[in-house]
């Protein structure tokens, strides 16, 4: 993958194939694939099966999305349901 | 009779809760053996009491005493930080770590930083903390302050819910767990959750009275196990936090009897001859100036003389102070100093409340293991608490002395002032013997009168005795009672001149009529040998008159019977008379 041409860097962190995570990962989806397109890469981490990442991430509440890039990084939780914040929390929103 | 039955139920004991012990001295003594094996403990408190010192000491006595691994979850403190805390107190964190006893993880939760999009849960968290865990295989677990997660994430339901699953979770994983908590406004927490879910709860406050801080545990709740209710004075320090349990104290310690000699012998003698009992408390009391610090030094000198170690706590004096103005009275202390049978804690009263010097103490004389225990003096303590406060610290205080064999001494200054004298009643109630110093003020001087005020168990004096400082040591001396009353001092002094100038002058007499009756009888003598010779020559006189009369008449006799023969002209006769004698 080529980070640099992209504007957008998130990485989802999700457990398994739970409610929570099931929904996050089509909510955001569908939110970047509507605002972002062609525009943004989207890794999906299962905490389940790398835990070590999570201390290292500083992971608390599932599911988290972390926005690596543009600008400083920044933290969604939650199922990603609230689509005003989740495009406030990306910065397409101010 | 009672005994039997219990003893016959704790042969077959039904299997109760196990607990994992702490490390923590006195802790697992109140709890009779550590907090709850496999379940969560709450810790709570307001800031600043301790909380994570706590759970960081659990986790770290844990790995270090009882190999027991345990990883340590601060939402406060990072990792460095912990570890340079914890370092002050002797710890290696950075070690343990590296060693795989201990997993350290911040977890780093900052509000501005999150957006909320919906619903979520606390997976990461339990991700995180179940894989440290299974990473060394621990078996505790700390989790410091769990409440950081309130300010960090804004659902509130789901917060509560995961909290509890949470605290299912850690029983689930079979880990020991210390879970800490900020005091609430109307709850043992702020979320008033916590304290339910625990097995166990203690709570940890920093009271404050007469600008004084004592800190203080209490358990709250500890199920499937009894513990001591009360609320335990703590200290923290630089060997961490030690707890003086007190409700486990009876009234069923051994006791000796052996004595503990004064180190004044007529003090001995106004005891009984020996002394005091070992491992009973000595109370001295006086006014200001009447020798009280100079009693218990020499009580101290004796005994370090004949190698027993003994131990001086000072609330007035510092050390230097003691050494010089003892050395002043033929006391050297600084020898028992620098062979180490002596050791000196000065410190003021207000330097912590009184629990704090109990709990103090009770770890100097833990350490130390003195045979004997200066306290000079106890009313200063007064300062720092009510005169129940004082007397309720030193009944704990003499009990455990007692317990551990100590033989203890108080000094307490008695003032005329009904405070001070109400400190030396509710003492004197507590203690064995009550040597008592009284300002005897007569002749216009002061002087020092030493009474025995009580020795429970040996016939003691019932005598006042004048105590004496002199330049090489205490003496007590019997006062005088004369026709004026109690004499002392000055006053005895010239009592004791006034005798010995008697006694001379007595003698004086006595020798000047001995030797008058020598002269007369030389006298008499005299006139005796003059009678004697008088009366001999009278003798002699009359015997020269009987024996010239014996003379006179033999002779006239021979001279009649002369004549008479010649009258006869018998001469014949005279010859055969004389021949008649010859023949017979």
């Amino acid at each position: 993958m080529d980070f640099s041409e992209k504007e957008y860097y998130l990485i989802l962190f999700i457990t398994g194939a739970s409610p929570n995570s099931v929904r996050a990962i089509s909510n955001i989806k569908s939110i970047c694939e509507k605002y972002l397109k062609g525009n943004y890469i989207l890794e999906i981490v299962d905490v389940y099966k790398s835990p070590e990442i999570a201390q290292k991430e500083q992971i608390v509440a599932l599911p988290t999305l972390i926005k690596k890039k543009p600008e400083m990084e920044r933290r969604l939780v939650g199922d990603m349901s609230e689509t005003e914040k989740v495009m406030r929390g990306l910065g397409i929103l101010s | 009779m009672s005994k039997k039955p219990k003893n016959s139920f704790k042969a077959e004991p039904i299997s109760t809760l196990a607990k994992s012990p702490t490390g923590i001295s006195g802790l697992d003594e109140i709890t009779n053996g550590g907090l709850p094996l496999g379940r969560p403990t709450l810790v709570c408190g307001s800031a600043g009491c301790g909380k994570t010192l706590l759970s960081v000491e659990f986790i770290i006595r844990g790995a270090l005493e009882f190999n027991e691994p345990g990883v340590f979850m601060t939402f406060e403190e990072k990792a460095q930080e912990l570890s340079m805390n914890v370092a002050s107190l002797g710890f290696d964190l950075d070690k343990l770590v590296r060693d795989k006893m201990i997993r350290v993880d911040h977890v780093h939760i900052e509000r501005s930083e999150i957006e909320e999009t919906g619903e979520y849960d606390l997976d990461g968290l339990f991700i995180r903390l179940g894989h440290a865990i299974d990473s060394i295989g621990a078996k505790r677990v700390a989790l410091d302050t769990i409440e950081n997660l309130f300010s960090g994430l804004s659902n509130q339901n789901i917060l509560r819910a995961e909290l509890r699953r949470l605290f299912q979770w850690l029983k689930d994983k079979g880990v020991t767990a210390i879970i800490t908590g900020e005091r609430g406004e109307s709850s043992l927490t702020r979320q008033g959750l916590e304290e339910y879910v625990s097995d166990c709860v203690i709570l940890l406050e920093n009271r404050i009275s007469n600008q004084i801080s004592t800190r203080l545990l209490r358990i709250v709740k500890y199920r499937g196990s009894t513990h001591g209710t009360n609320e335990y004075p703590f200290l923290i320090d630089e060997d961490g936090i030690s707890v003086l349990p007190v409700t486990s104290l009876q009234l069923d310690v051994h006791v000796s009897r052996d004595a503990v000699s004064s180190g004044i012998e007529s003090l001995d003698k106004m005891l009984g001859g020996h002394g005091f009992f070992k491992g009973s408390s000595i109370l001295v009391s006086g006014t200001a100036g009447t020798g009280k610090t100079s009693i218990a030094s020499s009580f101290v000198d004796y005994n370090c003389q004949i190698n027993k170690k003994c131990m001086y706590f000072a609330f007035e004096e510092s050390p230097m102070q003691i050494l010089r103005n003892m050395s002043s009275i033929g006391i050297d202390l600084s020898k028992h100093l620098k062979n180490g049978l002596l050791e000196f804690h000065a410190s003021r009263p207000t330097i912590h409340g009184l629990e704090m010097h109990l709990v103090s103490i009770h770890k100097e004389i833990k350490r130390f293991k003195p045979d004997i225990v200066v306290l000079d003096p106890i009313t200063n303590l007064i300062t720092v608490g009510s005169v129940s406060e004082v007397k309720a610290m030193l009944i704990r205080l003499v009990d455990f002395l007692q317990n551990e064999k100590v033989t203890v001494m108080f000094t307490a200054l008695a003032l005329n002032n009904t405070l001070n004298e109400q400190t030396d009643e509710g003492i004197s109630s507590l203690v064995d013997a009550w040597l008592l110093i009284r300002d005897i003020e007569f002749n216009g001087e002061r002087n020092r009168g030493l009474y025995v005020m009580k020795s429970r168990g040996m016939g003691h004096s019932n005598q006042v005795r004048e105590f004496i400082i002199t330049d090489d040591g205490l003496k007590l001396v019997e006062v005088y009672l004369g026709p004026d009353g109690v004499l002392t001092g000055s006053a005895r002094e010239a009592h004791i001149l006034r005798e010995q100038t008697g006694v001379a002058l007595h003698g004086q007499a006595i020798s000047r009529k001995d030797r008058e009756i020598s002269r007369k009888r030389r006298v008499l003598e005299a006139k005796i040998a003059s009678l004697q010779t008088e009366f001999e020559s009278a003798e002699e006189e009359l015997n020269k008159v009987y024996i010239e009369e014996e003379l006179k008449n033999q002779i006239m006799q021979q001279t009649r019977l002369e004549l008479i023969n010649k009258r006869k002209g018998r001469e014949t006769l005279t010859e055969k008379q004389t021949k008649s004698r010859k023949t017979r």
